[in-house]
């Protein structure tokens, strides 16, 4: 894996320095970083942690408990069905198996063409418009199996 | 002063823990995550103690005592709750005591024995991990880790190097290096405290397997040679030879850290290729001697003995002194003398031949 | 700021609010308020610009701060304390006793010499129940009334910087919480020396990272200093030693929407609500199987049947109720003989479920208890944090059974070791994560034992969920051969012609359950063991 730390040093220092003065500014710096280059490669975190003067280590244990962040480049598209509760009753599963089908991933995967990377996530907040899906900022509610490869296709 | 009981008995203390308490007052509570040198975690959950007036059962490592307090430790709510975190732990174990390289020094062992836990009554996933033998020194067997992040710990708080870390979440939860590498690609010293705290055979020395069952061997404490620091540890020794180095946790100097070096670096003791007797260039020898002397292994070496030996270097250095003074004179000392040897060596410097040109190599 | 000058800002902005109006997104979760709701934590959401502190202050906003900074701290704590507000975060607690202990050992220490807060305020609005979005509400319709409740808070406890922990997954919360921020800081409502007072606070946000475990209050703590999120025992509490080890009072959202009503109110006002032990009202989020799902407000002490069926109008397609999850994952399924309890933090806890954050999801008869409780055993499992054994390995041992069960390979021993499993894991376990992990299987267990010995013993799922545990058979004497199940069918194994009771081909039906769906006269039924296909995977 390789990756071109250069193409956001500028932002990216200026992030640290912002961030670094404040009290527990490792996860802050991950998700800013994340927005700015997609992932979390190794040259990255390690550059972020010598920025914040944290151990690799710890950093690489940050990024790995928590499912937001992801080491591994994701595709243009997050989906992210909810398998929440209500979501569940209410027979996400089945749009799950959809999409998966649709794209020929699963779960945590992303396409090959990194159009779409297909997430499971918990609860949305939109529980009583269930099931429902998440693409990007954007929210589908109510979704039908049928609906999904049209949904889909919004998102080039 | 605090007032508690344990057990019905009642017992006075200045304040900690129900462990440190209850260990002061002859109770034994078992432990796994917790090590007298490390800070509390209260993660393992063996020290589960019952308090009374809370519905859970407390862990005694973290639960400071207050006044009136009353602790069961023995009582068959708690026993059974410590078996049934041993069952847990046996569910994902390798129940492979007869070649592993801990057996009869586990503590996992130890407890899974006394609460007599033969089988467990879970069966499911348990982690396969191959063993890690991509390092030197350091043998990694994850299967066998108990996940009581002692090691960390130590990394963090006796060494301050956090080579190593808990990565991901849960029962996909791993102790590893960033990006899970081998430790000789992360900032790892190989100071070995990981293994010296590790309570399971998940971390252990490398070259010492296979050589002897702690009761094959007898532990003889020593300073170590190095350097002049005068960490202590125990020599592990079987039928006259050493076999590993252990901490020795008790003695005041280096409170069972150790570096790299004197951890790892014994093997050179039972060396052939160690000098014994003292070897004197040929020509030197003939000098003093007028004889051929004996042949040694090296080449323009005889073997020599002490007393000639040190008649020549005294020789040497009287007369450089004499022909050329005592600043043609200059002393190195090493790093690996006591401080007294370094004391008596300056001495000889300023003293005896008369000059400040006394240097020690920790100091280059 | 001054109190005159927030009275001219509010009569200014009541007068452009009665012009302007609001609009409330068609996408908003919030209707309004239906017949038997009572709205004070939800009262401004949907009626004013959430960014805009200005209409907040319409609405009165901020002159409880106001109030509250010409009370000591001691009567400010008296007045929470006598509110009976208790904590809507999931463990009851009341917010003035918290408040009180955080006071306590903020005395008993030397002020900090380096100009770092003596003690801090965090929001946690974590709020990572499935199925419970009042947080988000709150937060993203009247985001100035936390801000509120936290300085309020604050100048009780005596803090002086407060953080607001806010799930990644609701980032128009962050956003309007970043609108709102300034906004209170360019008034002086935050900062330095508010309303004159000599009072300082101001507020950070933190962003979470999809951890369910940062919603207990000790990992919160270890998230915001930059860590992994794994929970510490208490004692010591956060009260004592908290983030970055000074004193910390954690306060879920809508804990702190209540103080500022309560203040404006009175205590009196909030202790008229609700039951004798649990007062005010309560936001609940209902969800699943019920016709008018959405998020209300109602006093303590409603009964469930209310809820479901007045409120929420009932159960979908007109099937019959099973349970009620509530409490989320850490909550129980109750069934329905508990419609008719008052629903308090005690009743709820009595019955084996709990209050949690307010999250009510209701199953109907196609609902399988047995697979709701491994869908709960596997959300905990994948969250657990991984530091304490019961917790990592039990809640894993306990969903490789329940999976086992659903997929027919549960046996009688199987029952008895979760029996032992779900007593051992809640009192050994760290955390209340662990502790609580077991209840979604506890009470199915209790209530709904039928159906696991159903999986067990005639590896047959009355509900028609577990794949390959039945299958559907077409009722001669109800089917009237509408044809609706035979269109339907993706296999196109239904056989029959119009008016004519229709088949279905078991040996090539895939058991998808669409006919079952389709039908409008109960013609198909669940029956026991499986067709030779209703084992393959769904994807194709
Ligand atoms: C696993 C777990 C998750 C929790 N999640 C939340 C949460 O999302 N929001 C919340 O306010 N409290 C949550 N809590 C409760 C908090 O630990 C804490 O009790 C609460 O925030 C205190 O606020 P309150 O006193 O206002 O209720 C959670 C507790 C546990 C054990
Ligand atoms: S050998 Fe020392 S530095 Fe390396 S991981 Fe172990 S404790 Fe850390
Ligand atoms: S490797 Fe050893 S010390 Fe480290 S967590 Fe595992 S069992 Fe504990
Ligand atoms: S109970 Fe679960 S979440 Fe809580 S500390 Fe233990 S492993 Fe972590
Ligand atoms: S459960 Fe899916 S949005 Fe809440
Ligand atoms: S020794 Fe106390 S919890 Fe591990």
């Amino acid at each position: 894996m390789s990756m071109d730390l250069l193409a956001h040093l500028q932002e990216l220092d200026n992030l640290i320095t912002r961030e670094k003065p404040k009290g527990g500014a490792l996860i802050p710096v991950l998700h800013q970083a994340q927005e700015l280059y997609g992932y979390l490669p190794k040259e990255l975190q390690d550059y972020i942690a010598d920025g914040l003067g944290i151990p690799q280590s710890n950093v690489y244990g940050v990024v790995t408990f928590y499912a937001f962040f992801t080491t591994k480049p994701r595709g243009r598209h997050r989906v992210g069905l909810c398998l929440g509760t209500a979501c569940y009753v209410r027979g996400n599963t089945k749009n799950l198996e959809r999409l998966s089908r649709e794209l020929g991933v699963n779960a945590g995967e992303s396409t090959p063409d990194l159009r779409y990377s297909l997430e499971v996530c918990r609860c949305i907040g939109l529980c009583s418009k269930a099931p429902a899906i998440m693409i990007d900022k954007s929210v589908h509610s109510k979704v039908q199996p049928d609906q999904v490869a049209e949904i889909l296709s919004r998102y080039e | 002063m605090t007032t508690l009981t344990i057990n019905g008995k009642t017992i006075e203390a200045p304040g900690g823990t129900i462990l440190e308490v209850s260990q002061a007052n002859g109770i034994r509570i078992p432990t796994l995550c917790n090590h007298p040198a490390l800070a509390p975690k209260g993660a393992c959950r063996l020290c589960l103690v019952e308090v009374k007036g809370s519905r859970v059962l407390q862990p005694a490592c973290t639960f400071p005592i207050s006044e009136g307090m009353e602790v069961q430790t023995e009582s068959p709510k708690v026993r059974a709750a410590r078996k049934f975190v041993l069952e847990l732990l046996l569910s994902d174990h390798p129940k492979d005591c007869m070649t592993c390289e801990m057996c009869g020094n586990c503590e996992l062992q130890d407890l899974i024995y006394e609460y007599g836990v033969k089988e467990t009554p879970f069966v499911g996933d348990h982690h396969e991990y191959p063993l890690d033998d991509r390092d030197p020194f350091i043998l990694r067997d994850m299967e066998k880790c108990i996940h009581c992040r002692r090691c960390i710990r130590a990394c963090d708080e006796i060494q301050a190097v956090n080579a190593i870390t808990m990565i991901n979440r849960g029962f996909r939860s791993k102790v590893a290096t960033s990006f899970d590498t081998r430790l000789q690609d992360s900032n790892c010293v190989f100071c070995g405290q990981c293994i010296s705290v590790c309570p399971t055979g998940a971390l252990t020395e490398k070259d010492s397997h296979g050589q002897g069952r702690v009761w094959q061997t007898t532990k003889v404490t020593t300073t170590c040679p190095y350097c002049g620091v005068g960490c202590n540890f125990d020599l592990n020794i079987r039928d006259g030879k050493v076999v590993k180095v252990t901490s020795n946790w008790n003695n005041p100097v280096n409170k069972g850290a150790l570096c790299v070096k004197g951890r790892f670096g014994w093997q050179f003791l039972h060396s052939p290729d160690r000098l014994t007797i003292p070897l004197m260039k040929s020509s030197l020898w003939k000098e003093h001697k007028g004889t051929e002397g004996a042949p040694s292994r090296y080449e323009g070496f005889v073997e020599a003995d002490w007393e000639t030996a040190l008649d020549a270097v005294a020789k040497g250095l009287l007369t450089a002194k004499s022909e050329d003074g005592p600043d043609a004179v200059g002393i190195l000392a090493s790093a690996k003398c006591t401080n007294e040897e370094n004391y008596l060596i300056q001495k000889l410097a300023r003293r005896e031949i008369g000059t400040n040109n006394i240097d020690h190599c920790a100091r280059l | 700021m001054t109190l005159k000058e927030l009275e001219r800002i509010r009569a200014k902005a009541q007068k452009e609010l009665a012009v302007r109006g609001v609009e409330i997104s068609p996408d908003s979760e919030l209707k309004p308020p239906r017949p038997g709701e009572v709205r004070v934590v939800l009262r401004n959401c949907g009626q004013i610009d959430p960014e805009r502190i200005e209409d907040y202050i319409a609405k009165d906003g901020y002159f409880a701060l106001y109030k509250v900074l010409n009370m000591t701290p001691e009567q400010v704590i008296e007045e929470a304390k006598r509110s009976g507000l208790r904590g809507r975060g999931g463990a009851g607690f009341p917010p003035g006793q918290k408040w009180f202990f955080a006071r306590q050992a903020v005395a008993s220490r030397p002020a900090p010499a380096d100009g770092t807060p003596p003690a801090y305020l965090i929001c946690n609005g974590d709020e990572g129940d499935p199925g419970a979005f009042m947080d988000r509400a709150v937060l993203e319709g009247d985001p100035n009334s936390v801000l509120e409740g936290m300085a309020i808070a604050a100048y009780a406890m005596g803090a002086t910087q407060g953080y607001i922990y806010v799930r990644a997954e609701y980032p128009v919360a962050v956003e309007h919480l970043q609108t709102a921020i300034p906004q209170a800081r360019r008034l002086g409502l935050l900062g330095k020396n508010i309303f004159g007072k000599g009072f300082d606070f101001d507020v950070d946000i933190r962003i979470g990272a999809g951890a369910f475990v940062c919603g207990e209050e000790t990992a919160l703590i270890d998230s915001i200093e930059g860590r992994r999120g794994e929970p510490r025992p208490r004692p010591p509490f956060p009260a004592v030693s908290g983030l970055w080890g000074k004193p910390t009072s954690v306060n879920n959202v809508e804990t702190l929407a209540n103080i500022p009503q309560i203040f404006l109110n009175g205590a009196d006002w909030f202790a008229g609500m609700g039951t004798e032990k649990s007062k005010g009202t309560k936001t609940f989020a209902i969800a699943g199987k019920v016709k008018n799902a959405g998020l209300i407000e109602v006093p303590m002490g409603i009964t469930m049947r209310e809820i479901i069926y007045d409120i929420g109008e009932g159960i979908l397609n007109k099937k019959k109720f099973k349970a009620a999850q509530t409490g989320g994952p850490l909550g129980g399924c109750l069934p329905a003989k508990y419609l008719d309890t008052p629903i308090d933090f005690e009743s709820l806890a009595a019955a084996g479920s709990l209050m949690g954050s307010g999250g009510l999801i209701v199953l109907d008869e196609n609902d399988c208890m047995v697979d709701v409780a491994r869908f709960f055993m596997d959300f905990t499992q994948d969250e657990s944090c991984g530091k304490c054994p019961p917790c990592c390995l039990g809640t894993k041992r306990l969903l490789e059974i329940l999976t086992r069960m659903t997929q027919a390979e549960g046996t009688a021993e199987d029952l008895q070791t979760i029996e032992y499993l779900t007593e051992n894991i809640s009192t050994t376990s760290l955390c209340a994560l662990g502790q609580g992990s077991v209840n979604p299987v506890v009470t199915t267990m209790r209530h709904f034992r039928d159906e696991y010995e159903s999986h067990v013993y005639k590896k047959f799922c009355p509900s028609g969920v577990c794949k390959g545990m039945f299958h559907y058979e077409i009722l001669a004497d109800v089917c009237n051969g509408c044809g609706v199940c035979r269109k339907k069918c993706p296999d196109k194994v239904i056989k029959g012609d119009k008016k004519v009771v229709h088949e279905i081909d078991l040996p090539n039906c895939i058991v998808c359950g669409d006919c079952y769906k389709a039908c409008k006269f109960d013609a198909i039924a669940i029956r026991p063991g499986p067709t030779p296909k209703s084992r393959l995977p769904e994807r194709r």
